[in-house]
Parts: C-alpha cells; sequence; structure tokens
C-alpha cells in the first residue's frame, strides 16, 4: 500500500513541493492537501500587480481544482487544521475532517504581525497578505478616500502603490527615516522616496503609530507625537511572523520559525516544513526563491532520494511597482573589510552600488537601471573574480567588450517580436507568452516549453532577465548551486571531488555512489562523467562510448541529413602535393559530396555515410592521415601563419612552433572543444588572440595568450606570460590544458572558465608556482601516452568495433 | 493482425545502451538495446527534423536524438512532454538470443 502524505496549507511552497514530488516519484504518496483559504493554490507574490488593477486574479492561479483531481490529490479547501496528533499520526480540522498520514508536510506560511495598539481591530483596519485582503482594500477604495499605510517596507510600499492605483490618497507611515531599510542603503531609499512622491504618495517617517481612532470604522491614525491623520483605510504592512502555532502545539520544536534541518525535517522525522514557516540555520524567510529550493530538497527527501541539502539562500529583492526599478541583494552594506564601488547619476535616477571584498561582490543595491542586477546576483553567488572587469563593472554587462552583444540587456523594452534565441528563432512575445500561460518559473520550465537557451546558451542571460521582467520580482533565477543535471543534486565540482575521494572508477560506481536518482542518467550527466572519470583515471579507466555524443563515438560530424564529414589533421595547418592528392584520390572513391576548407585549416570532406567511415580512415590512415578530432570535446586545431621562414615580419617559426604544440596535444580530451594558434608576430594573422590558447611571437620570444573565444560570444584571451623559449611554451601548453581538464565544468570552454576562477588564480596555479606548473605538465604529458592513440587506426584495424558502423541487417522489400 | 517476424541478429550485436539500423525498402528501422537487455525498434526518423534515434544516447527506456536532443520514449515512440510527436514503433520480439522484427509498424503514427 501507498503511504500517505499530508500537506498542511495550499501555498506557493507547500504545492511546489508536492509538484517536485510528483515529478521525481509520482507514485509514491497518496497525498492530500489541506488549506485555509477556499481557493486553488495562486502565486501570492503577484498579489501586488492585483491590487494595483495589472492582473486579475485568474491571471495568477497557479493549479485550478482540476489539476488536484488530475493528480489524485484530496484537496480539503476552506479547512483549518486545528491539531496534529503525533500518537496516532492523523491531522484535525476545524470541521472535524480527519487525515491520517505517514510523513506530514507543514506548510502554513506566515502572517502579517498587527502592531497591539488600541483600534487595531476596527473594521478598516486590514493587512496585505491574501486574496481576500486584497477584496476589502479594493472595496474600501470604492467608498473612502485617504489610505494610511503603516509600515515602509517591501510589502506597505507595494500595498500603497495599489491603493494609489485604485485612486485613495495615501500616506505611508515608517517608523525608520530610510524606507526599505532592509534592502536599500540610504541613497538609493531617497531616490525611491523622491520617485514615490512625485508619483503622489505621502510620507510621513519617521513616526511611530499609538493608536487607531474610530469608533466602529477606523478614522484617525495617532502618532507618538500627538499629530493625526485622517483615514477610511489602514493596512497594516510591519513584517510577517511565521504561522508556528499549530507545530507548537503539537510538541514540535519551534524558535521564531519551525526549526528545520538541512532536509527540512522538524525535530520529528516523519513531520517536514518548507516555506515561510519554518526557520532553517537560524533564518527565516519572506521571498519565493528559497521556497523553491527548500521545495526541491524536501520533495527528493520524500522520495527517498536522501542526498539533496537545504544549505540556505542568497536572497535578492526587486520592488514590484510598475516604472520604478530597484534590486538589492547580500551585504549592501558592508563593513570595515568591504570596499564599495559607486555609480550615480541623480539627473537620470540613476544609482549603482556594489559591495566588494577580495575582489568578489558581497552584496549590491541598485536603482533606476536594474538590467544587470540578475548577472551581479550571479558574480555574487558564484564568487566571480572581478577584479579583471572592475574599471567597466558598474556600468553593466553590455559594456564589457562582448562585441555582438551590446544591447542585449533591452529586454523590458523589447518589442515582442524580436528574436531573443537565434539558435531556434524564439521571439520575446513566444517566451512571454508560455510563461504567463504554462505558468513557468524557472530557466529549464522556459528551455523545455520554448526551446530558448536551449542550443548554444548565449542568450540564456536574456531569457532569464525576461523571466525575471514577467514572473516578478523576488524570484531568483536559478538554485544557489547549480547541480550537473536532473538526475543528481550535486554539482560538477561535488562529484568531481567524489570520483577522486571514493576512488570511483565507473559510471555505475559513481551513480550508486552519488545516488543517482535514475537508472543509467541522461545524456547530461553520462557524457559528464565519462570525462571526469577519463581525465581523473588515465589509462585506467574504459572509455564508455555508449556514454558519448555520436560524434565521439564514430569520430566524425554528424550533419543534419545523417551523413557525416571526415576531417584528417593537417599539422598546423600545413599540407603539401603528395597530400593534397592522396586526399583527392579518397574523395572520388568515396563520393563525397562536398570539399571545404574548414576554419581550422585543414579539409573537411562532408556526405559520407555511416557504413563508409571505416573504410575511409583506412585508406586515410594508410597514407599517414590521422584523425582531426573535428568531432570532439577536445584539442581541435593549431592554427599557424607561416611566420618567419617565409614572412618578412615573421619574428619566429610560429609554423613550427604550432605544429610542436599540436604534436604535444593531439588526442587528449577536454571538457569542451580546445583551439589553439601560433602567429608569428604582432600582427597575429593566425588570430591567436581568439583562441583557447594563443601564442603570438614576438622579437624577444612568445607571449602566451587564453581563453579566448571567437564563437557565440567573441572574448578577447587575456595574456597569461611571456616566454623565451620553445620548450618553455610547450611547458605552458601542457600545463594550461591540464589545468583546464582537472577544473572546468564539463562543456565550459576557456573563455567562462576563466571569468569564473579568475585569471590571477590561473597565473597563481601555473605562472607564479613553477613546481605546480611543472606537476600539471607531467600529468598531462602522463595522460597523452594513453590518449595519443588514433581512434581512426583503432577502429580500421578493430573487427568488432567496425562492425558498429554496419546495418545490422538489411531486409529486401 | 499477424506479424511477419524477421530474424534480424542476436541480443548481443548490439551493444547495451545502444542501437543498430536494419535497413528496410520502406526506410531504415532502429533496433534499441536498453541497459536491462529490453529490445525496442523505431522509425530512424525523429519527428523534430527526422535526424537517426539510432545515433542517440540511451537512457532508461529513452533516447535522446543526436541533432536537437528530442527525447523519445523507445516503448511508445512518442517524444518526451513538451516536445511533441512520435516515431513509429515496430514489433519486436527475442527468443534465446535472437532478435525478431516485424517491418510492419504499429498504427497511429504519421511517420510509421
Amino acid at each position: 500500500m501507498k503511504e500517505k502524505l499530508v500537506v498542511i496549507g495550499n501555498g506557493m511552497a507547500g504545492i511546489r513541493t508536492v509538484e517536485e514530488l510528483l515529478k521525481v516519484a509520482p507514485d509514491a504518496y497518496d497525498i492530500t492537501v489541506f488549506g485555509d483559504e477556499p481557493y486553488g493554490n495562486y502565486n501570492r507574490i503577484m498579489l501586488s500587480p492585483v491590487l494595483a488593477g495589472e492582473k486579475t486574479i485568474d491571471e495568477i492561479m497557479l493549479n485550478d481544482e482540476q489539476w488536484y483531481a488530475d493528480n489524485g490529490i484530496t484537496l480539503h479547501k476552506g479547512k483549518k487544521v486545528v491539531k496534529i496528533d503525533r500518537v496516532r499520526r492523523r491531522v484535525i480540522a476545524e470541521d472535524g475532517t480527519e487525515a491520517e498520514y505517514d510523513r506530514l508536510l507543514i506548510a502554513t506560511g506566515s502572517r502579517p504581525f498587527i502592531l497591539p495598539i488600541p483600534g487595531k481591530d476596527l473594521d478598516g483596519v486590514v493587512s496585505f497578505r491574501d486574496i481576500h485582503d486584497v477584496d476589502s482594500m479594493i472595496a474600501a477604495a470604492k467608498q473612502g478616500k485617504h489610505a494610511v499605510v503603516i509600515g515602509g517596507g517591501l510589502l506597505g510600499l507595494e500595498a500603497a502603490n495599489g491603493l494609489m492605483q485604485q485612486g485613495m490618497s495615501v500616506t505611508v507611515v515608517h517608523i525608520m527615516d530610510i524606507l526599505m531599510e532592509r534592502q536599500l542603503d540610504r541613497p538609493a531609499a531617497e531616490m525611491l522616496r523622491k520617485n514615490l512622491e512625485e508619483r503622489g504618495m505621502n510620507f510621513l517617517m519617521p513616526a511611530e503609530t499609538e493608536a487607531i481612532v474610530g469608533k466602529d470604522r477606523v478614522e484617525k491614525v495617532r502618532f507618538k507625537d500627538g499629530t493625526e491623520l485622517y483615514a477610511d483605510l489602514v493596512v497594516m504592512a510591519v513584517g510577517i511572523r511565521p504561522n508556528i502555532e499549530l507545530a507548537k502545539e503539537a510538541g514540535i520544536h519551534c524558535e521564531r520559525g519551525i526549526v528545520v534541518n538541512d532536509t527540512l525535517q522538524t525535530f520529528d522525522p516523519r513531520i517536514y516544513a518548507v516555506g515561510e514557516c519554518v526557520q532553517h540555520r537560524g533564518v527565516t524567510y519572506g521571498l519565493v526563491a528559497p521556497l523553491f529550493e527548500m521545495a526541491k530538497v524536501c520533495a527528493n527527501h520524500l522520495a527517498q532520494y536522501g542526498i539533496g541539502r537545504y544549505e540556505g539562500t542568497v536572497t535578492s529583492t526587486k520592488l514590484k511597482v510598475t516604472g520604478i526599478d530597484l534590486f538589492s541583494a547580500g551585504d549592501f552594506l558592508g563593513d570595515d573589510n568591504t570596499e564599495e564601488l559607486v555609480f550615480q547619476d541623480a539627473s537620470r535616477g540613476v544609482y549603482r552600488k556594489l559591495v566588494v571584498q577580495d575582489n568578489r561582490i558581497k552584496g549590491a543595491v541598485m536603482y533606476g537601471d536594474t538590467i544587470d542586477g540578475s548577472w551581479y546576483f550571479d558574480l555574487m553567488r558564484d564568487g566571480t573574480d572581478i577584479s579583471e572587469m572592475r574599471e567597466h563593472i558598474l556600468f553593466g554587462q553590455a559594456h564589457l567588450g562582448d562585441s555582438g552583444h551590446g544591447e542585449q540587456n533591452r529586454v523590458a523594452a523589447m518589442p515582442d517580436d524580436a528574436e531573443i534565441c537565434g539558435c531556434n528563432g524564439v521571439c520575446k512575445g513566444d517566451i512571454v507568452k508560455a510563461i504567463t500561460e504554462k505558468k513557468l518559473f524557472t530557466l529549464e520550465d522556459v528551455r523545455a516549453h520554448t526551446k530558448a537557451s536551449s542550443s548554444c546558451g548565449s542568450c540564456t542571460g536574456l531569457v532569464e532577465a525576461l523571466l525575471a521582467h514577467v514572473v516578478g520580482g523576488d524570484y531568483s533565477t536559478a538554485p544557489h548551486l547549480k547541480p550537473l543535471c536532473g538526475c543528481t543534486d550535486k554539482t560538477h565540482d561535488e562529484v568531481r571531488e567524489q570520483i577522486r575521494r571514493q576512488e570511483l572508477k565507473d559510471i555505475p560506481a559513481v551513480m550508486q555512489a552519488l545516488d543517482w536518482k535514475t537508472p543509467d542518467g541522461c545524456p547530461k550527466c553520462r557524457t559528464a562523467l565519462n570525462y571526469y572519470l577519463l581525465c581523473e583515471w588515465p589509462g585506467e579507466y574504459q572509455d564508455d562510448s555508449q556514454s558519448r555524443f555520436i560524434n565521439e563515438r564514430a569520430h566524425a560530424n554528424i550533419q543534419k541529413d545523417g551523413t557525416y564529414s571526415v576531417i584528417p589533421r593537417m599539422w598546423g595547418g600545413g599540407t603539401s602535393p603528395k597530400e593534397l592528392m592522396k586526399i583527392a584520390e579518397v574523395a572520388e572513391k568515396y563520393g563525397v559530396k562536398y570539399v571545404h576548407v574548414t576554419g581550422g585549416q585543414r579539409i573537411g570532406l562532408y556526405g559520407l555515410k555511416k557504413e563508409q567511415l571505416p573504410h575511409i580512415w583506412k585508406d586515410l590512415e594508410e597514407a599517414g592521415f590521422v584523425s582531426g578530432h573535428a568531432y570532439g570535446k577536445a584539442l581541435r586545431t593549431v592554427k599557424t601563419c607561416v611566420g618567419k621562414e617565409w614572412c618578412r615580419f615573421g619574428t619566429q617559426d610560429s609554423t613550427h612552433l604550432g605544429i610542436e604544440m599540436e604534436k604535444l596535444t593531439w588526442g587528449s580530451w577536454t571538457p569542451h572543444k580546445f583551439k589553439m594558434a601560433a602567429s608569428g608576430c604582432p600582427r597575429n594573422c593566425a588570430e591567436a588572440t581568439i583562441k583557447d590558447l594563443g601564442v603570438v611571437c614576438v622579437d624577444s620570444g612568445y607571449e602566451i595568450h587564453v581563453g579566448g573565444n571567437g564563437g557565440v560570444k567573441v572574448r578577447a584571451t587575456d595574456f597569461l606570460v611571456h616566454a623565451k623559449t620553445e620548450e618553455e611554451v610547450l611547458e605552458y601548453v601542457a600545463a594550461f590544458m591540464q589545468l583546464y581538464r582537472e577544473n572546468a565544468h564539463y562543456l565550459e570552454r576557456t573563455a567562462p572558465w576563466i571569468e569564473r576562477v579568475g585569471l590571477a588564480w590561473v597565473k597563481e596555479q601555473i605562472v607564479e608556482d613553477e613546481a605546480r606548473r611543472k606537476a600539471l605538465a607531467e600529468r598531462f604529458r602522463e595522460a597523452q601516452k594513453y590518449a595519443q592513440q588514433d581512434p581512426w587506426k583503432e577502429m580500421a584495424e578493430n573487427e568488432a568495433k567496425r562492425v558498429e558502423f554496419e546495418p545490422l541487417k538489411v531486409v529486401a522489400s | 493482425m499477424s506479424n511477419d517476424w524477421i530474424e534480424v541478429g542476436k541480443i548481443d550485436d548490439i551493444p547495451r545502451k545502444g542501437a543498430r539500423v536494419v535497413r528496410t525498402g520502406e526506410g531504415d528501422i532502429a533496433v534499441f538495446r536498453t541497459a536491462d537487455d529490453r529490445i525496442f525498434a523505431l522509425r530512424d526518423k525523429c519527428p523534430h527534423k527526422g535526424g537517426p534515434l539510432s545515433q542517440g544516447i540511451v537512457h532508461d527506456t529513452k533516447v535522446a536524438c543526436p541533432l536537437h536532443d528530442w527525447k523519445i520514449q523507445l516503448d511508445t515512440g512518442e517524444a518526451v512532454a513538451p516536445d511533441e510527436g512520435c516515431a513509429a514503433t515496430f514489433p519486436v520480439k527475442l527468443e534465446g538470443q535472437t532478435i525478431y522484427l516485424s517491418a510492419k509498424p504499429a498504427e497511429g503514427c504519421p511517420n510509421g
């Protein structure tokens, strides 16, 4: 028989947990949900736009009753649970309804804190929490004129804005002299106040409310200094308190919230709690991003994949008032150990402050133009070293010299037919429509439904910005740490660490030791694990060809019609008449459809059938060619110019160097493709400064540059070091490649990798520390002993492997 | 409806988590072998842009198309939501080590 799961609370946290649970273990539980509101599940963070008349209740419903029915969930709506009987494992509702549980999830949320002052219970005094509050505010706005909002925080200002939109004159009363002091510093708060005043909002601050005065209904609000304000409506928005009474009465340990551990279990391990009612590592949360992260971990634990842990959330905030953009995240005030980067343009109404410690962002406040908020937030969460971009960082991501993407941040102002994802032809309007109609919340959802940002990924930032823009403010775009894929909660780094520490030597062993959620993974994790194991255990790990993408399995590039291309290696881009004649002969023999001179200085043969591949390889191999690995996450080409042997400007023999570099590195597998170049002089004809590693020869030796990219997002290299001899260059090449191989995430090019770990760190490892450089280079050479087997030769000679290229059977019709 | 079973090979001719192609006059059929030695057969054409499913990565009872990474269910031929479409399935059976296939697609899918 199925176990019974009872959920108390039909809000965002509880239902999100149920949704996550249904995703990973749809049949694990019989689920019963109690909710004290008479509705299905709705998006509470969108109540502000409802109050402002910008959205309707229907538009913010997340799950209608049909959804509960479709998923076999019993919904008791409008029934408040009044007792948890932990001995008999039952919950009891106000009307006597009882439900038995094997596991219980408490998601009772929070309620507004009501100031304990005289008059608090008068008619016309409301809070701002649920649909009922919004209804009564809208009703009050129809009758009365003056509203007083007590509380100048996020919620208070959103309520005040909504009431103004409903036609009331509104005064915000705040106990501090800074608005939103938990999110803003003084300059930003003052800009906000000025802006709201221009829109007609009034402020009384600092002011402490003493009493609410009136006979049956509210008439006035009186303050400690004796002043009074007329009011037809008073909204209390001074904070929220976790709803813990139910848990407390059941004897579950509570402090400010219900205390939970990293798996969201309370002190009674059968009972879980998520959302605003919980206290985790001393912190309570009132924003949606943490709830979603908790929901995911809790669902995993309920599904008995007990490896996910919730470790707290770094939150960011936006204010949902149309036309006002502010953003705040992390430690935005700083202390003696931090420094501040500030940009202020009062007449444009723009303010940006970053709090920085050791070249890493600790917090951010932005006002006026917040388009880069999610970028700063990512840099902060990932702990990215910003020393390389300090000069420009305040101007935003668009000014980091990424040509071709300068306008990408204007997402909000874009027309609906603006193309966001160039790979899949997805326009802004399509994405917005999918987000609103399908109720999408995460980047993954948007990718699955629209395909936007699911190919090359260069528009990911845009899609995330769009998501934040549509879904609303305090939603954060990605979990704290991104898991490798949906099959695990472990990150790339954690997986690699465990492979090393537990000496895991094949894919099944990794999946078992790390509690993989799927029987044999998915294309994402299998390919990553195969690489990590190969990198960690050279010569020992048995490559799993079924965990490689077809191109690497067939040692050729699959084309759109299912045929393949074959590209033999041409060392350093050099060739000879004899080689060219052989290629021509082979191309004619096998009926190659198209011959192309590639961007990497070699010749590609296109339109070959799979079963032709072993034969053409054999012919090429016999003529002395090896695979060009043009299909792999591997060393691709070393592009060169003709250097001082021929060129009148050449300073060194760049062609010879390029060939040596290629002989050293060919055959090595890397996290993503790896391209090199060697230019004979600073005119740089081999375009070395947009390669993963580029050498520019100068009169005094060799300049080594790293981390360039000429692909989806152009990035010029960073200068790494000046070398005196070819031997020195080769040692740096080996050390740099090995550092990248051992440290970068699978499918991470060197450019984003260097931006993530910081050039300073890379220099520390291989420039400043000679011993470490030599050790890295040595490990690279050791791995190359096993990697430099020409796969074409292997395939051509190995009957068993070759047979897979043939049809299993040909059936005559 | 009776199936005309054709012997196409032995189970070990197909690698685990892999596939081989049976070529017929009406087009290629991909025969898959899962990690737990179950055999499935699909039209070797992704409903999206016609990619050869036989060349994809097999995981659980799904295959990921090598062209644009659509996931197709091996047992039903249906694309995994939210993608929509299907590849025709073909009856297939294992007797001892021998795989038998019927070249008549099951009904219901336009790319049969």
